[in-house]
């Protein structure tokens, strides 16, 4: 889990932050399994992976940092989180919905999914949109996805 | 050359192997384990029997874990003693491991008061590991009565895991409420309700006087009629292999903030472990999963030649009972700030400017950002206290770390 894993990841630039959500949208459906946005997404609850932050006037959009010393990995009391080449994944079939992950990730990057098993981003790996949808989808390009190295 | 022992094959035992093998990929490890299983999550033990998961999706890691670190298992076996002078491991089939770096990861053991009359009760079991699990799922049937004796933690994930399988769960404990380790007077009655709600019986600030056969006669004169005892009054480190040979103890093995015991060449990690808890200012023990594994990954690395040390410690728990959740972390001191709704509770503890601790109940969201003002003691002055006590968020913090936190830009 330690050592220098270069790799790209989500950033936001707050100064461009309109604040529109479209990125919660964008990642509510890249993850839906559907391909139509509006079966996937109208008239229901929905349940991003990437969240935007508000207070005073400041907007921006967070999702998680795939932290080089993983909290939630280490506290996860089902084995259900872990880190491979540099993504942290969880796996949903372990996650019993304990929220220990929430209890500790200081970004606030874990949340349950509508049947209270945890999900988080991955940067789009494991779906089909190819890269992350938030960024892909941001129209001010304030979401941007590249290498700075790691968050701790 | 390295030699490394590891005595325990819990999530400490783990940690360890693992942070071992962030530094030192080769030189061999050896695993006493006194359960006959590879290393599984023992607090999915009720979840288990609330059918939530099952023995293969409790799996702590991957079936080619040990093969993958190049780490030998002694299954079923028993460390007996530490010979220090010769730097060895005596096991209970005779075998002797040497040893240059050992992890005790020994974990606890329940706790059973001696209570008059215990003997006369044929079906008592305990609610730690996955072998108690499974004896407790064959002694109940959907028309027992079950008593649980403890209200904390263990007791009531028990009373949850199988109060749709048995006719009645019955909880009784000498506190004068639920969770009383983390928990207080009122956000306890609140989860007491939730419980109650969900089929539960409780005797609080009461306790069994004695037993006669599957009868409970209890201090205040009640009568429980029970078929089958759960005990859950509490654990205690496994400290005696440390003990014998003159290491420092106290109720759990007295550790560094790199792990180290008062033994040259002998670490401690997980519930048998005493380290500082930064929240008290104290080293106790905090049986908690995720010290388990920051201690044992910390003391493997310093095992392996790294130089690393755990200074975070904090008590921490989130523990959920029919979908309620309490989240609760460090102390409770200082000024309190309160946010009430009927189905939920939320207390902010702050004193010199930093937060001390929190109890969240049915509010649960971004959570770990609280956590994280208590574990880094970042100074509530520099954050706008005003935002974060009303909802957990990273905007709260003033822009500098926020830029530090997310790398550079926003």
């Amino acid at each position: 889990m330690r050592g220098n894993e270069s790799m790209k990841r989500v950033y936001v630039n707050e100064a461009w932050c309109l604040g529109c959500h479209l990125c919660e949208y964008n990642c509510a459906f890249a993850n839906s399994g559907l391909d139509d946005m509006v079966l996937a997404l109208k008239g229901r609850p929905i349940y991003p992976r990437i969240h935007v932050e508000e207070a005073d006037k400041i907007t921006y959009a967070v999702s998680c940092r795939h932290c080089e010393d993983p909290i939630c990995v280490k506290s996860c009391i089902a084995g259900a989180l872990s880190k491979e080449d540099g993504v942290i994944r969880i796996d949903q079939e372990k996650c019993v919905g304990c929220f220990t992950c929430v209890l500790v990730c200081p970004y606030g990057a874990l949340a349950p999914n509508e049947n209270g098993v945890m999900q988080k981003c991955e940067l789009c790996l494991r779906n089909t949109s190819g890269e992350p949808a938030c960024v892909k989808g941001c129209p001010n390009r304030a979401i941007v996805y590249e290498e700075r190295g790691e968050a701790l | 050359m390295k030699q490394y022992v590891i005595i325990g094959n819990g999530v400490a035992a783990a940690g360890c192997i693992e942070g071992i093998r962030s530094v030192d990929p080769t030189n061999p490890i050896m695993v006493v384990s006194q359960e006959d299983r590879a290393v599984y999550c023992r607090p999915l033990i009720s979840y288990y029997l609330e059918g939530k998961t099952d023995l293969d999706r409790m799996q702590y890691r991957s079936q080619d874990f040990y093969e993958k670190m190049k780490c030998r298992v002694m299954y079923g076996r028993k460390a007996l003693h530490i010979l220090q002078d010769i730097q060895e491991v005596e096991v209970d089939d005779g075998t002797r491991l040497p040893y240059t770096n050992l992890c005790l990861a020994t974990g606890s053991s329940p706790f059973v008061p001696p209570f008059l009359g215990l003997d006369t009760v044929s079906d008592t079991y305990s609610f730690m590991t996955l072998d108690d699990a499974l004896a407790l799922e064959k002694g109940i049937d959907p028309t027992s009565r079950v008593l649980i004796v403890g209200a904390g933690l263990i007791g009531l994930k028990c009373a949850e895991g199988i109060v749709e399988r048995v006719a009645s769960v019955t909880v009784c404990d000498l506190a004068d409420r639920v969770l009383s380790s983390i928990l207080d007077a009122e956000c306890a009655a609140l989860m007491q309700q939730h419980l109650e709600q969900h089929g539960i019986t409780f005797y609080l600030n009461d306790s069994v006087d004695r037993f006669e056969g599957h009868t409970a006669h209890m201090k205040s004169g009640a009568r429980v009629s029970f078929d089958v005892l759960v005990l859950a009054v509490g654990v205690r480190a496994n400290t005696v292999l440390l003990k014998e040979i003159g290491g420092e103890v106290d109720r759990g093995i007295v550790v560094d903030e790199r792990m180290k015991t008062s033994v040259p060449g002998i670490y401690a990690a997980g519930d048998c472990a005493e380290g500082l808890d930064i929240a008290l200012g104290q080293k106790r023990v905090l049986a908690i999963l995720p010290n388990a594994y920051m201690q044992g990954y910390t003391a493997g690395i310093n095992m392996a030649g790294g130089n690393v040390v755990f200074d975070k410690a904090i008590p921490m728990n989130s523990i959920g009972f029919f979908g309620l959740h309490a989240m609760t972390a460090g102390v409770y001191e200082g000024e309190v700030y309160e946010e009430k709704t009927e189905t939920s509770l939320k207390r902010l503890f702050t004193k010199d400017d930093l937060l001390r601790g929190f109890i969240l109940i049915g509010c649960d969201e971004r959570a770990g950002i609280y956590t994280s003002l208590i574990r880094e003691k970042i100074p509530l002055s520099s954050v706008s206290f005003e935002i974060i006590k009303k909802s957990a968020t990273t905007a709260a913090f003033s822009p500098e770390i926020r830029s530090k936190k997310f790398g550079g830009v926003v």
